[in-house]
């Protein structure tokens, strides 16, 4: 007989993971009924996705620099330095969009490797490298660009942030090519989330019981074809979309399942033990940098196309962003703990946020203002109940 | 007869789901030493934190009467005001700063709201000669040794004019020297009037020194024995820590020795910052299968530094040398490397090196060989839970699953971590370094038992340690290094305390 897990036992497992999900769905909740339902609307939740999509992109690539314990404060400025690459060479020289893409990657990676070099091999601490960075790379952005904008990008490039997969399949009122791609995901995720509880039963693991495990699968189906719905509805899938699932999916995957991402995990957990059990601490570290690198060259991509083409001041305060969704996604400021998923949360909670307040017509000031205490109060949240963890020992 | 100067009644500390402490009454006389034993996690911290303040009144049902009266103290301020100073066992001191700076910090020589730093290190100095210790109070504290630092923290307590002294662990991270020393002033004090309550696992040091012993056991009292007017025994005490008799301390092992299977020459290493320092002079030694290898030395004499630099070249630099495994020779450069030649280490600190605490027992024995359970650099968490699963048992880890996180284990589980962590990468030398250390009598048995196992089966086990009689309990042959140098090899028959003290002290190496 296999043991099975408890309703309550998932959620007290982690009580800061699960706490990020019922803070998420409340704000929702929240400002779906202050908006009168506008939130949720065909057009928003497009919109929500198109706006935001280069943050979580960020948070991902952020969420796996703070597990490690160090920080990057120069994502913002590689968002505007690669973009700017990509609109040189696109616009400037006439190349075709998809040389601007590699360029603007390219660029990321060996800004990644430079910054990872001085992390990593000399020993410097990644708030000064890139500090350091964002400072540099800002200005190489303002010499690339020459101090000017540069714009419009073509239309092969502009459909990478703006750009929607819909149409393929007809539909009436609703694409339905878009619910095909949310039903795919759904049985995706169904037949991966069986198959781990296959594996779990073979080894005699406890699993959730039967009507909990359907119901949990249920309940993500019901979100996901809601959401594939509504966008279907409005101007079908968005491209940034796939690629924003693809790099969740890949990146989830790589930090929960891999080597790498154990060696991530314990360097943040703790660095001489990682050291003393043959981690290569370096070369770990070197990769994550570079990592992040490539994360912001396609954040900087998406964001070039999206504002269709570069600015000199792109990606201002970018990193902070992607900083505070980390953080609301239950990072720990001293590192070994987050998700992918966290990040992604905690990112999209924020962009809900700001989004309903827009649409409430709420001052810019005051959106500030509550991002700023949401950050403080999800992290005093954190302290708060690892202080009764202890105290309860 | 005077009336206690504490006496704490039917002490009750609940925490959600566990009792800490249950009925717990102690009564301390004035003037005394009064140790308190117990395993790790009978509850003695919760107690000295009730005590303290910690807990504050109200946490706790029970009453605790001080100096005649009864207390409620709601915060360590509380308790400090009324004269009872707790010194944790890390020590709680900022090493940038001086000794002075120390000892009256938050608690500063002012005069007209400015510090009088003439007065601040007069009074430091005149605190510094009441604890014997002979250094300058504008030293910065980081430049002392563990020894020293302890005595900064007594006169920091002394400073604020200490009625009851409680001490956790004082000795644990002490050397011999220095633990004799901390001892001899415990004993001044209190023949100024100074009663002190001592936290202690090395139970040779609370025979000496304390009047009376309170034990503690699965947060209840056992029993208090008065020191001075019985015989009490080691055994004694440890009968009533463990609810039975341990007979032998040390587990019997038949050692069947084989091949060599490790050989060190000529090993030299300097200090990582100090270029010209040698802390390992041109060590040699080696190890056989099934064989259990001593190293003793003095805090200081570069065991840790000797065994480190070995494995991967953790420590040190200018780092010269031969390693053989079974006779030939290997490159231990890196940690991969040492680990993939079957050379294992676990560290003395197992919480600073060793183990993830944040991590669950899991991840942190999967850890240094995670080869083994993935493929294609991806890790099968089934198997690697049905691994760990498979060493909580056989090492008999006490946690509800392997999903525990570490860092809440007691101990002597955490060290039954650290050792399943090494013996997953199979290794033929295993290197324990105070495998012991903080560990309660009884789970230092299993530890040894463990340890025996481990070389029955085949692996040769060097072993570190700064307890004499535990190395003459378990080792087949023991080296003796002495200021980085090994001077002297000691086989099981011809090993006395007395003996190898005299190796350890020994200033120059035996003429080659």
């Amino acid at each position: 007989m296999t043991a099975v897990v408890g309703l309550k036992d998932l959620f007290t497992r982690n009580l800061r993971q699960s706490g990020i999900f019922v803070a998420f769905i409340a704000i929702v909740g929240l400002f779906a009924i202050l908006t009168d339902g506008t939130l949720l609307s065909p057009g928003n939740v497009t919109n929500i996705v198109l706006q935001y999509s280069y943050v979580l992109i960020l948070a991902i690539g952020m969420m796996i620099v703070i597990i490690a314990g160090h920080i990057d404060l120069s994502v913002g400025s590689l968002v505007a330095l690669t973009g700017s690459v990509s609109a040189v060479v696109v616009i400037r020289h006439g190349q075709p969009w998809w040389v601007g893409v590699l360029a603007g990657v390219a660029v990321g990676l060996l800004c990644g490797m430079w910054q990872g070099l001085w992390v990593a091999y000399v020993g410097i601490p990644a708030f000064i490298v890139t500090l350091a960075g964002m400072l540099i790379f800002r200005g190489l952005t303002l010499k690339v660009l020459d101090n000017i904008s540069l714009s419009p990008f073509p239309a092969e490039y502009q459909r990478i942030a703006g750009g929607f997969l819909n149409g393929f399949l007809g539909g009436n009122g609703y694409d339905v090519f878009t619910i095909l791609i949310g039903a795919v995901a759904v049985v995706g995720y169904a037949v991966s989330q069986l198959r781990s509880r296959q594996g779990r039963i073979r080894y005699q693991q406890a699993v959730e019981s039967m009507p909990i495990f359907i119901t949990k699968i249920a309940l993500v189906g019901i979100v996901v074809m809601a959401f594939a719905y509504q966008l279907s509805r409005s101007r079908g899938l968005p491209i940034v979309l796939l690629i924003l699932g693809v790099l969740i999916i890949t990146y989830s995957v790589l930090t929960s399942k891999t080597k790498f991402g154990r060696h991530v995990y314990a360097i943040g957990g703790n660095l001489s033990a990682a050291q003393l059990s043959g981690v290569k601490v370096p070369r770990v570290n070197f990769l994550i940098f570079v990592n992040m690198g490539l994360l912001a060259a396609v954040a900087g991509v998406v964001y070039s196309s999206r504002s269709n083409g570069a600015q000199p001041g792109a990606g201002n305060m970018f990193e902070l962003d992607a900083i505070a969704a980390c953080f609301i996604g239950g990072a720990s400021t001293t590192g070994g703990v987050g998700r992918i998923s966290g990040a992604i949360v905690g990112g999209l909670l924020v962009g809900v946020m700001s989004n309903g307040m827009q649409l409430m017509g709420i001052d810019q000031a005051v959106q500030q203002v509550v991002k700023g205490l949401v950050l403080l109060l999800a992290v005093a949240f954190d302290i708060f109940n690892k202080r009764r963890a202890s105290a309860a020992r | 007869m005077a009336t206690p100067i504490l006496e704490m009644q039917s002490i009750t500390k609940t925490f959600p789901g566990v009792k800490a402490l249950q009925d717990v009454s102690i009564s301390v006389e004035r003037g005394e030493i009064h140790a308190i034993c117990g395993e790790n996690g009978a509850g003695k911290s919760t107690l000295m934190k009730v005590l303290s303040g910690v807990y504050g009144h109200g946490t706790y049902e029970g009453k605790i009467i001080f100096d005649g009266e009864e207390m409620e103290f709601g915060s360590i301020n509380d308790s400090e005001a009324r004269g009872i100073v707790i010194i944790h066992q890390e020590l709680a001191l900022v090493p940038y700063l001086s000794v002075a700076e120390n000892i009256f910090l938050g608690n500063e020589r002012v005069r007209r709201g400015l510090i009088d730093w003439n007065l601040t290190n007069q009074d430091a100095a005149a605190l510094l000669a009441r604890v014997g210790l002979d250094e300058l109070p504008v030293t910065p504290v980081g430049q002392l040794g563990v020894g020293k630092q302890q005595l900064v923290e007594i006169a920091k307590a002394l400073s604020k004019e200490v009625k009851l002294l409680i001490l956790d662990e004082p000795t644990a991270a002490l050397n011999d020297n220095d633990s004799e020393h901390l001892l001899e002033l415990l004993r001044q004090l209190k023949g100024h009037g100074i009663t002190s309550i001592m936290i202690s696992h090395k139970l040779n040091e609370i025979a000496e020194i304390a009047d009376s012993t309170t034990i503690i056991r699965d947060g209840k009292t056992v029993e208090t024995l008065n020191m001075v007017a019985d015989e009490v025994t080691q055994e004694r005490i440890i009968r009533g820590m463990v609810g039975r008799d341990l007979g032998h301390r040390f587990p019997p092992h038949d050692s069947v020795v084989g091949e060599e299977v490790l050989r060190i020459e000529n090993w030299t290493v300097n200090h990582p910052t100090q270029a010209e320092r040698v802390v390992v002079d041109n060590a040699s030694l080696s190890v056989r299968a099934g064989e259990i290898v001593g190293i003793a030395g003095l805090m200081g004499a570069g065991r840790t530094e000797l065994a480190m630099s070995v494995f991967g070249r953790s420590y040190g630099r200018d780092i010269s040398g031969k390693v053989f495994l079974h006779g030939n020779e290997i490159q231990t450069r890196t940690v991969d490397e040492a680990i993939e030649h079957g050379i294992a280490y676990a560290t003395e600190d197992r919480k600073k090196f060793g183990l993830n605490l944040i991590e669950d027992i899991r991840t942190n024995i999967s850890s240094a060989n995670l080869d083994q359970i993935s493929r294609g650099g991806f890790v099968n968490s089934n198997e690697e839970i049905k691994v760990a699963e498979e060493y909580r048992q056989s090492m008999n880890i006490k946690a509800p699953s392997v999903m525990a996180v570490t860092g809440k284990l007691s101990g002597g589980n955490q060290q039954k971590v650290v050792l399943s962590k090494w013996l997953f990468t199979d290794p033929q030398v295993l290197i324990l370094d105070e495998p012991t250390r903080g560990i309660d009598v009884g789970a230092k048995y299993e530890i040894y038992t463990l340890i025996n196992r481990l070389a029955e089966a085949g692996r040769a086990v060097i072993l570190i340690s700064s307890e004499l009689p535990e190395l003459i309990g378990m080792c087949d042959r023991i080296y003796t290094l002495s200021a980085g140098r090994i001077t002297g090899e000691v086989g099981k028959e011809h090993a006395t305390q007395e003996h190898l003290m005299e190796l350890m002290t020994m200033e120059r190496g035996p003429v080659r």
